[in-house]
């Protein structure tokens, strides 16, 4: 059988697809601690990332009728995106390991110029179990911290968390070979 | 083969995705990361081998992109139809496929592209379908046209209709393009030729299919999607 179809970019113009309240992960009607999760996306010459598509998906809370565990969201000018949704709690770990992971959400960028998406994941800062999930406990503490949101206080009444993607050079987020 | 639905998704065959830094690619020079990609250590978990699941009754299907402008969109009418498969050929139904394309003029619906080419005020280009119990999935289009793109010197886009699909896990997200038989720009074009396997590169090339044309109506194309398989691969299993 053929391998899995090859990826090709999202272009500049995926817009076509948008809905702007996807975005709002509690769009449905979902009830929980909702947080804003902000951040900026520029490349390695600090420039920001306009015309990129960020998808969120969280594993926690589990899906039910008013919750997918999805969003997506469009990089403005500024390359600025902005999501609404539940904070996570701990999830799983691999089948059949005994381990929790730590409170996250899967992040994935779409964007001209990136043949494949890019994932990463949003850790939140103070979670007691950060120290022990398998995936931050492998990276250094500088790359370790590209994938940690930080709070930002109340923005827009809501909570807000902020992590910033950088896709190349100093300061590169840790991207995931999924 | 282990095929539970929390098996690990394998790992994506040599050569069959195009790298993240393409040299003809121009737009990928600044946006690929130089450190490698990090593995999970411990493999997959509820994150990757699990998905939204996406229902016709919550988003809608919309499975005739000429509908919207009453059937009066411009250009060439076609039919693509085709099926959502995993790496081992079993059909993977209630995938939601998201469609978007340029008009028959080659230009898209969109405020950024300034290409000189006509808007179509019958045609949006956006559209969404699901693929059934069998993995089958069809809509309705017209053929969008080629247009520039600046990458380099004359560089110009071949025919292609973009795909989002949704599966299962999310470790089988994919965004691709479907191309179209014959297409003298294929041999041009940085972002279809990125992908080293010749064969992977062949499979995103729709094929003209008289089984799905329907007479006196509209051309059929065929363009079967793959999505990761679960577990081990039987090259795998046969490890000592
Ligand atoms: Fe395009």
């Amino acid at each position: 059988m053929p391998a899995a179809t090859a990826s090709q970019t999202i272009g500049p113009y995926w817009h076509l697809l948008e809905d702007p309240s996807w975005a709002d992960l509690t769009r449905l009607g979902a009830v929980g601690e909702r947080i804003a999760l902000i951040g900026n996306i520029t490349d390695g010459d600090g420039v920001p990332v306009s015309d990129a598509c960020v998808e969120l998906w969280q594993a926690s809370p589990p899906a039910s009728a008013d919750w997918d565990g999805f969003g997506r969201a469009a990089t403005d000018v500024e390359g600025n995106f902005r999501f609404v949704t539940l904070k996570p709690g701990p999830v799983p770990g691999p089948p059949g390991a005994n381990a929790l992971q730590a409170p996250h959400g899967a992040i994935t960028l779409f964007a001209r110029g990136l043949m494949i998406h890019l994932q990463t994941r949003v850790y939140f800062e103070g979670e007691a179990l950060n120290k022990q999930d398998p995936l931050l406990a492998s990276l250094e503490p500088a790359r370790q911290a590209t994938l940690v949101a930080r709070p930002e206080g109340e923005r827009d009444g809501l909570p807000s968390w902020r992590l910033d993607i950088r896709l190349q050079g100093v300061g590169e987020t840790v991207f995931l070979d999924i | 083969m282990n095929q539970a639905s929390d098996a690990p998704f394998r790992p994506y065959a040599p050569g069959s995705q195009p790298p993240l830094d393409a040299a003809d690619y121009g737009s990928t020079q600044k946006r690929h990361p130089i450190s490698a990609l990090v593995r999970l250590p411990g493999g997959h978990t509820a994150t990757e081998l699990t998905a939204p699941r996406f229902s016709p009754a919550r988003y809608p299907a919309f499975a005739d992109l000429t509908a919207p402008g009453g059937g009066k969109a411009l250009g060439e009418r076609i039919i693509v139809a085709g099926r959502v498969l995993d790496e081992d050929g079993r059909a993977v139904p209630g995938v939601m496929i998201e469609l978007w394309q340029a008009n028959a003029a080659g230009r898209y619906d969109h405020t950024r592209d300034q290409h000189d080419a006509p808007c179509d005020p019958h045609f949006h280009g956006a559209g969404r379908v699901f693929s059934d119990e069998d993995g089958r999935y069809r809509f309705i289009t017209i053929k969008p046209g080629a247009y520039p793109w600046r990458n380099h010197h004359n560089a110009w886009r071949p025919n292609h209709i973009h795909y989002s699909l949704f599966g299962s896990g999310f470790a089988q997200r994919l965004v691709t393009q479907m191309y179209f038989p014959g297409d003298p720009l294929l041999a041009f074009d940085p972002i279809f030729n990125a992908t080293p396997d010749t064969a992977a590169r062949a499979r995103l090339v729709a094929g003209f299919d008289l089984d799905v044309t329907q007479p006196e109506w509209a051309l059929g194309y065929r363009f079967d999607v793959v999505l990761r398989g679960r577990g081990a691969t039987p090259f795998e299993e046969g490890r000592p």
